[in-house]
């Protein structure tokens, strides 16, 4: 966190969205919140455009809310900031091509585990439940064997 | 003179480092008990030196020594001297040498306080560490060292970013840092024990509580970090999902699986090799986190080091020791026979489930905080993996937890029935109940607040029951209340811990859900209404601070039936930053916070002003710290500090400790 602070510094210190950018539709203004919360501020790294107080975030706000007044859907908005600013812009990587790999990730490691999980208790459950007696007999085997040599 | 000498201690330390590295390992491979000896006072020298040393540098700073680049870099003479002594692990080369200090802490408590353990496995476990400690000395002394003299020093120095002149940031990172090291002790007692090929329930009784300890620093360390971003921010954000949080949450996922896992060691010889494996990772995590924080290959701004030659030699550590004991753990793991065996229906199958969404979390969010740059050398695609991807994947995983969790605190050890978790039968409908209420009460919001808010009914109701439960079925209330006093502190450990973790998951999913915000430009003398709240601006003055100037605004928060509330939230300008920053204003509550934040003046007299209303915003942090009070229960159970203090612990329980007097877990 410290470095976190170190680095991001100043710009971040204040929450980013002004009264005048607000639409009158709360509806409206609630869906351009919620959009603007999952686009990267491209400027000021790891910080989403709703929270970033930077130039470049207010455009891409405004950006935003003028798609939605013209109709758009979220996805549509999402695509055409995308289209423009590049992949990097959405903090929400699209599942498709190689970020598929990262989306299933978590399930394929899931069920890996569950499954590595599973055979493992299994296994335990039938194993011999005296383990201790069929080593001591071992020993006494071992003692057996030493007492003759 | 002084830093002369505390260099020089740097550089013995790392001397004695490398002995230690060595003699005892020979002497514990070829059966010599004085070579094996050696490695305490070994162990004691190599913390005194570096104390000597860090002493040295803090000498350095609170002196104002600007013949030291760190100290020119990292201090000022007007600054005050709390922040001096802080500054000393503001930076890059001062924390890596608290770093250090802290790692000889701990071989050194090990030497000290470790006389229960067998010879041969405390030589091992002492030698591995100071490998650990050797590798970081080379770090420091060879990329990093503090000890640079300029050759004409300036008459002041370049001070120290305004925003880290904070209390509650000063002692974040020792915090963070002894949660780190602390999980090294748990690493060189798997190496120890792998290189012995024995694991056995006295092994898990001696690593447990320095797993124990490190995670309640962790768990300090972390909320702390988390709370200051909260407070200090300016709008109310308590994590980010930054790779820099990450770094440090992976290593506390992974010290919470083994700190469960231990228990199963201790109590039932069973999930031996995997304990090993997970202590590995947890410290290997440890340095992967370290790595991504001082290499900066990932969102380099975050790191005050983009040094590349540091980051490839952390990487080569990383290699090295992760790589080197990994291989160690396939070639010894299959000597570590299980010897519990258990039911599927079991404590011990609970806490496998538990292992295996800890893990799993842990690693995807390692996945996640390292895929940008996977897909940017393999893909060659450039992207981000921002809170939206953390937030769907990981609370799949903490919904898991939270279910299964009373369930398998309750089930017996070895076997158990259905019928044990009958007395959670209250505790589910409550958590039902409030699910539906909350569902009912506040309609059109997210599913997952109340989803969130029954589970932590669940957990906090579930851990009540399992305590009422051990106090024995059938006896008059009046005595079980008394033999509820009487029970272990481990017990009450468990109990507390998880409480503390439905609080805090309550916390989360109020505040994320449920905040009301409010934005508007606001004139002097008229009220509006944010949620139940009356707000007025009452007017802004200037006020000038010790080094900077701000515009304090007054501002009147009246509540339904109860005295107005004044809160002064400011915009403050630091001339010699030339930023301006924001000091939000907080009313604290017990079932709210208010959160007012300035914002800028507009043309005809008014200011922007930012309200939220964030409900049970305290409660995560307090869970937090309320986790970490049940791990401080459960530490100061008399088991371990028999474990821990003296060699009474074999003599007591000659079995390996899982006879009848030791509390279930």
């Amino acid at each position: 966190m410290l470095v976190l602070i170190m680095a991001l510094g100043l710009p971040m210190a204040a929450a980013a969205v002004h009264p005048d950018e607000v639409l009158d539709d709360p509806a409206l203004e609630a869906r351009a919140r919620d959009i603007s919360k999952g686009l990267r501020c491209l400027v000021c790294r790891n910080e989403s455009i709703d929270e970033s107080t930077a130039e470049l975030a207010r455009d891409l706000r405004l950006l935003v809310r003028e798609r939605l007044m013209a109709g758009d859907s979220d996805a549509q908005v999402r695509a055409f900031v995308a289209d423009r600013f590049g992949e990097y812009v959405l903090l929400n990587p699209p599942a498709r091509g190689s970020t598929l790999i990262l989306w299933l990730a978590a399930p394929a490691l899931l069920l890996f585990g569950v499954g590595l999980a599973v055979a493992y208790v299994r296994r335990q459950a039938r194993a011999p439940a005296p383990a201790e007696a069929a080593l001591s007999t071992q020993d006494k085997a071992r003692l057996q064997k030493i007492m003759k040599g | 003179m002084i830093t002369e000498f505390g260099h020089f201690a740097l550089v013995l330390a790392f001397m004695v480092a490398l002995f230690q590295m060595i003699v005892p390992m020979l002497g514990a491979v070829w059966h010599r008990p004085g070579w094996m000896a050696v490695a305490k006072p070994a162990a004691t020298a190599q913390f005194a030196l570096t104390a000597c040393s860090f002493g040295a540098l803090t000498h350095a700073f609170v002196t104002s020594d600007f013949s030291l680049r760190l100290v020119v870099n990292n201090s000022h003479t007007l600054k005050p001297i709390l922040y001096k002594i802080t500054g000393v692990w503001g930076n890059h080369e001062g924390s890596l040498l608290l770093w250090v200090l802290v790692l000889t802490l701990f071989g050194a408590m090990a030497a000290w306080f470790g006389t229960g353990v067998p010879p041969a496995l405390r030589a091992r476990v002492l030698a591995v560490h100071a490998s650990v400690a050797a590798a970081f000395f080379a770090f420091i002394l060879f990329t990093s060292n503090p000890f640079l003299r300029l050759a004409v020093p300036p008459f002041n120095g370049q001070g120290l970013n305004p925003l880290l002149q904070d209390p509650g940031l000063a002692v974040h990172p020792p915090f963070l840092y002894v949660g780190y090291v602390g999980l090294s002790m748990a690493f060189s007692f798997a190496v120890a024990a792998l290189l012995q090929g024995r694991v056995d329930a006295a092994w898990g009784r001696w690593v447990r509580p320095w797993t124990l300890a490190a995670w309640i620093f962790l768990t300090i360390g972390i909320g702390l970090g988390s709370w200051w971003a909260y407070y200090e921010l300016g709008w109310g954000g308590f994590w980010f999902w930054d790779p820099v949080e990450n770094a440090s949450f992976m290593p506390w996922l992974l010290a919470t699986a083994l700190l469960h896992s231990a228990i199963v060691v201790e109590k039932r010889e069973a999930l031996k090799s995997w304990t090993i494996l997970l202590a590995i990772l947890a410290f290997g995590f440890s340095l992967v986190g370290t790595f991504i924080v001082r290499s900066g290959v990932l969102t380099s701004v975050h790191a005050f080091a983009s040094d590349p030659a540091r980051g490839l030699y952390i990487l080569g550590i990383l290699i090295l020791f992760v790589g080197g004991v990994l291989l160690l753990f396939a070639l010894r793991a299959g000597a570590m026979e299980a010897k519990g065996v258990f039911a599927p229906v079991s404590r011990e199958s609970a806490l496998v489930v538990n292992n295996l969404l800890l893990a799993v979390s842990a690693l995807v969010v390692f996945i996640g905080t390292i895929w940008p740059l996977i897909a940017e050398m393999i893909f060659d695609r450039t992207l981000s993996v921002g809170p939206p991807f953390f937030n769907t994947t990981f609370i799949p995983f903490v919904i898991g937890l939270a279910l299964v969790l009373p369930l398998g605190a309750m089930l017996p050890w070895k076997r158990g029935h259905i019928r044990a978790l009958r007395p959670l039968l209250g505790a589910g409908v409550l958590a039902v109940a409030a699910t539906l209420l909350t569902w009912a009460v506040f309609t059109g919001h997210s599913a997952l607040g109340p989803i969130a808010i029954g589970l932590a009914v669940w957990l906090v109701a579930g851990a009540a029951v399992d305590l009422w439960a051990r106090t024995g079925r059938g006896a008059p209330a009046r005595r079980r209340l008394g033999r509820l006093a009487r029970l272990p502190r481990a017990d009450w450990g468990k109990a507390v811990a998880h409480v503390g973790f439905g609080l805090t998951m309550f916390g989360i999913a109020a505040l994320t859900t449920y905040e009301t915000q409010d934005i508007r430009i606001a004139r002097p003398g008229e009220p509006y209404q944010v949620g139940a709240y009356n707000i007025t601006l009452l007017g802004v003055g200037q006020v000038q601070g010790p080094n900077y100037t701000s515009a304090m605004a007054t501002i009147q928060v009246t509540d339904q039936g109860r005295g107005p509330e004044v809160l002064r939230p400011e915009r403050r300008v630091y001339p010699v930053a030339g930023m301006p920053t924001t000091e939000a204003a907080i009313d604290n509550g017990f079932t709210r916070d208010i959160y007012i934040v300035l914002g800028d003046p507009q043309d005809d007299g008014g200011w922007v002003v930012r309200t939220y209303i964030k409900p049970f915003a305290n409660w995560i942090w307090g869970g937090a710290l309320i986790m970490a009070l049940g791990g401080g229960l459960s530490l100061s159970d008399r088991r371990y500090r028999v474990a821990a203090g003296a060699a009474g612990a074999r003599r007591r329980a000659p079995n390996g400790g899982v006879n009848g007097g030791v509390p279930a877990e």
